[in-house]
């Protein structure tokens, strides 16, 4: 991500609210997920950036503890990116990002939840609190090895699906499915460390700095020039953020490789009809869209239909911003992940794709407590690909 | 008292429950302001209905404890409209967001009060291409019913007159709480028409929200044609601006027509009037073109010269897709997040005199000017845009479009004409000039209507 001085843009936003909406105002919902759940002018991009310039740069506000979890509910999805009209809108995010830095360096307070996952990536290298010792436990029983020297990709799996146990099926289905593939890869295990992409978005860059920094050199150490992310917040970190001398692909754009090159062949099932949802580090943050439609298209049996709000006018989850761990915008009746589902539901899919362990998270939640799990199925890509080949 | 001891707040969280009602500084400061100069402004208390019978319990307990409320929409006036004038509740509208009808054959939708103008737009193009509604210049987080309680104008104002023409009937809830059905669908059972009764709708249109709180709305929707292309006339000459635009007028053959004028630096000026045609068959389009081609015909080509292709980037504020994007684009001008304008309702023959009332006032506090003039009913009459842009970081540019606000709309209404969703100074200063006794049966109606002065006061000096 560029670099930008929120200070010398926030007070160009004019509140208009194109931010909301979808690009096309799509008549389904407003498409900031959380403005979608509070619908208080204050969570809204608008909002946000007259609160951050009251607050930091007129000082005409007081920081209080509502205030910061105003500027951390957000997920950083970057709708407000794409809808914003104005030259400044692509950054958004950035400002965001870059507010939330100055709040973390001159100690202004932190929502609670966000302080314990730093803390936690600080400790233990991951966000859940969880034993380094136990990051490769979802490869147990799987012929997957540690990464050496020579091996063409590293798999970087990440701390949600290394960690989270819904998240771990599809760690698992994507490491067996390289491994039918005949794919020389390894993973890291105990020594992968968090890839700090949420870290870094929360505002904590010296915590962040301190994760690539481990993680290059480890991989530095190991001569990695290839890496394969499960999780798209993982792989917008290190093709972004990190110094790039490896290449990176998110695992939907090396599977569609293998598919092509016929190294993963993919039989008749009957899947039936099955809706895509763009996780937002892929998708509007990357630019990939295509890659995920094409594995779902190659499978015989399986009939792709889309979403109203779909490509980069995607619903988020709800997750992002480590909002998935915080819950500071994920919970309640109107959280983004449920209304999400309903679009899945509206679009006549019987299974929900996704392409993201925290929205294979959030989305499956989502079903069971909007009551259609007896309709409707989240299944990650790798999951759909590896129970048919 | 803590604002949880607060019996206010906490009734307010029994009516909307906890997510939905505020007291606190960030919702307050947020609701204070608006996209303008105005404010702030003192606000107490956020709440966001969903339903009309919360909207009532609101209104009744605002006049157990004698309360004010605003109701408030987008918030896009930019003239502090949905700004309480006297502190109290904000009513921000927006969660009662659903379509409820669409009647494709009797041409009308009925719509809550915080359906935005990008929502029905939308829906209306996905699920009924061939009507449509006049969409204003607005952001499309603008809301429908926004926009005719300001009695506002769009895109089919040429034909159709302001918006507020528009309606068949709305759902109120009155200031003394009681919900009260307006129009045909006070009688019948479909809202199709304001019926052959009296027309009520006028007591909630143009009042700034001191007579009650429009729940629901019954809106004419009209046909939309394949084709939609612009036509445009650069003219030289201002004074050639009125007889220009009632000659496109007399063809009946335009559906909206606008006049845009930039000034330069130097205050060399440029006058472009565009004309909205639109048709099933291209020979309709081509037919009208040229009858619309023949009014440049009477002039020398250097005073009014007929453009077409007209200017791209001038054409796309009338057909682009998806709408409502340009005029907002006024607000980064100064790359600086602002601008007023004063939306005169002036006789088509005072745009010359507005035209170079703006330049002078422009000129001499040392601001930009450019005019957007959107032609109402056949020239009837028209809304002449003043605009004024600013950057909100600088004071000093703020405070001169605060006073290029004020001397603009005294001098509109020197003019004769009247300052349309007029901010609180300009109220005061149209009510100057008003007679006494409109004013006075103003003050009667907000006595038998509003008996505590709940609803909106300060607005109209009430």
């Amino acid at each position: 991500m560029a670099e930008v001085d929120y200070k010398s843009l926030v007070h160009r936003c004019f509140r208009c609210g194109f931010c909301k909406l979808t690009y096309d105002y799509s008549p389904v919902g407003f498409n900031c997920p959380i403005y979608h759940r509070f619908r208080l002018e204050t969570y809204s991009p608008g909002g946000l950036n007259w609160l951050i310039r009251a607050a930091l740069v007129t000082k005409g506000i007081e920081w209080t503890e509502h205030l910061s979890e105003i500027l951390y509910s957000c997920t950083m999805c970057g709708n407000c990116a794409e809808a914003c009209r104005f030259e400044f809108g692509k950054d958004l995010v950035n400002m965001f990002r870059q507010a939330r830095e100055d709040v973390v360096e001159t100690q202004l307070g932190l929502p609670k939840l966000v302080n314990q996952f730093l803390e936690n990536v600080y400790l233990y290298g991951n966000a859940f609190r969880e034993a380094r010792e136990t990051r490769g436990d979802w490869a147990a029983g799987l012929p997957v090895k540690q990464f050496k020297k020579g091996d063409e990709y590293l798999y970087y799996v990440g701390c949600v699906g290394s960690y989270d146990s819904r998240s771990r099926k599809a760690a698992r289905a994507l490491g067996s499915l390289l491994l039918k593939a005949g794919v020389s890869f390894g993973i890291l295990g105990q020594e992968e460390e968090c890839d700090g992409n949420e870290v870094r978005l929360l505002g904590e860059q010296g915590l962040f700095e301190r994760q690539r920094d481990r993680n290059i050199e480890r991989f530095r150490e190991l001569g990695v020039r290839k890496v394969v992310t499960l999780s798209p917040h993982s792989y917008n970190a290190l093709k972004n953020d990190y110094p790039g001398d490896f290449e990176v692909l998110h695992y939907t754009q090396l599977l569609r490789d293998l598919i092509r090159a016929g190294r993963l062949p993919v039989s008749q099932r009957a899947v039936g009809k099955v809706t895509y949802h763009d996780p937002c580090f892929l998708g509007r943050h990357n630019g990939e869209y295509d890659a995920p439609r094409e594995i779902l298209r190659s499978i015989p049996g399986l009939e792709l239909v889309e979403m109203e709000r779909a490509r980069n006018t995607a619903f988020c989850c709800g997750g992002g911003g480590a909002n998935f761990y915080t819950g500071i915008s994920a919970k309640g009746k109107d959280q983004a992940s449920n209304a999400r589902i309903w679009d899945a539901a509206n679009a006549g899919a019987g299974v929900l794709a996704v392409a993201c362990p925290v929205c294979l998270m959030m989305l499956e939640d989502a079903v069971k407590s909007e009551g259609l799990d007896d309709k409707m199925m989240v299944k990650d890509i790798s999951e759909i690909l590896d129970s048919g080949t | 008292m803590t604002m949880h001891d607060d019996p206010v707040y906490q009734s307010l969280v029994d009516i909307v429950g906890h997510d939905y009602a505020s007291n606190r500084p960030e919702e307050l400061f947020i609701y204070s302001v608006d996209s303008g100069t105005e404010g702030p402004r003192k606000v107490d208390y956020v709440v966001l209905p969903k339903t009309v019978e919360q909207v009532q319990k609101v209104v009744m307990l605002a006049n157990r404890y004698r309360v004010p409320i605003t109701p408030m929409g987008a918030n896009l006036t930019l003239n502090g409209l949905g700004i309480p004038v006297n502190g109290g509740i904000v009513l921000d509208m927006k969660r009662m967001d659903r379509i409820l009808e669409l009647n494709r054959q009797r041409k009308y939708v009925v719509v809550e009060a915080g359906v935005t103008q990008g929502k029905l737009g939308s829906y209306l193009e996905k699920d009924c291409p061939e009507l449509e509604h006049s969409r204003p210049e607005a952001p499309p987080m603008a809301t429908v019913v926004g926009n005719i309680v300001i009695r506002g104008h769009g895109y089919l104002s040429l034909r159709y007159d302001n918006n507020a023409h528009h309606i068949n009937g709305m759902e109120v809830v009155l200031p003394t709480g009681e919900i009260c059905n307006i129009g045909a669908g006070c009688v019948s059972p479909w809202p199709f028409c304001k019926g052959p009764l009296p027309d009520l709708t006028g007591l909630f249109c143009g009042w700034n929200g001191t007579t009650g709180v429009i729940t629901k709305l019954s809106l004419k929707l009209f046909p939309k044609r394949r084709i939609l292309d612009v036509v445009g006339y650069a003219v030289r000459d201002v004074e050639l601006v009125p007889e220009v635009l009632c000659q496109i007028a007399q063809t009946d053959m335009v559906d909206n027509l606008f006049v845009v004028g930039f000034a330069s630096a130097s205050h060399e000026s440029q006058k472009h009037v565009t004309a909205s045609i639109t048709g099933d068959l291209d020979e309709e389009i081509e037919y009208k073109k040229a009858v619309l081609k023949k009014i440049a015909a009477g002039y020398e080509e250097a005073r009014v010269r007929f453009d077409y292709p007209v200017w791209a980037p001038l054409k796309s504020r009338f057909v682009e897709k998806p709408p409502y994007v340009t005029p907002a684009l006024a607000a980064d001008f100064e790359k600086g997040g602002g601008f007023r304008y004063c939306g005169a309702i002036l006789p088509v023959d005072k745009i010359p005199e507005a035209w170079r009332k703006g330049m002078e006032i422009a000129h001499r506090l040392g601001i930009n000017f450019s005019a957007g003039i959107q032609i109402l009913g056949y020239c009837h009459s028209t809304m002449f845009g003043f605009v004024y842009p600013f950057n909100r970081a600088e004071e000093q540019e703020v405070e001169r479009v605060r006073k290029a606000m004020r001397e603009t709309n005294e001098a509109v209404l020197q003019m004769g004409g009247i300052p349309w969703k007029a901010e609180v100074a300009a109220q005061r200063q149209i009510i100057e000039k008003m007679e006494p006794n409109t004013h006075d049966l103003m003050k009667k109606i907000w006595k038998a209507l509003d008996p505590n002065g709940i609803m909106n006061p300060g607005n109209w000096c009430k």
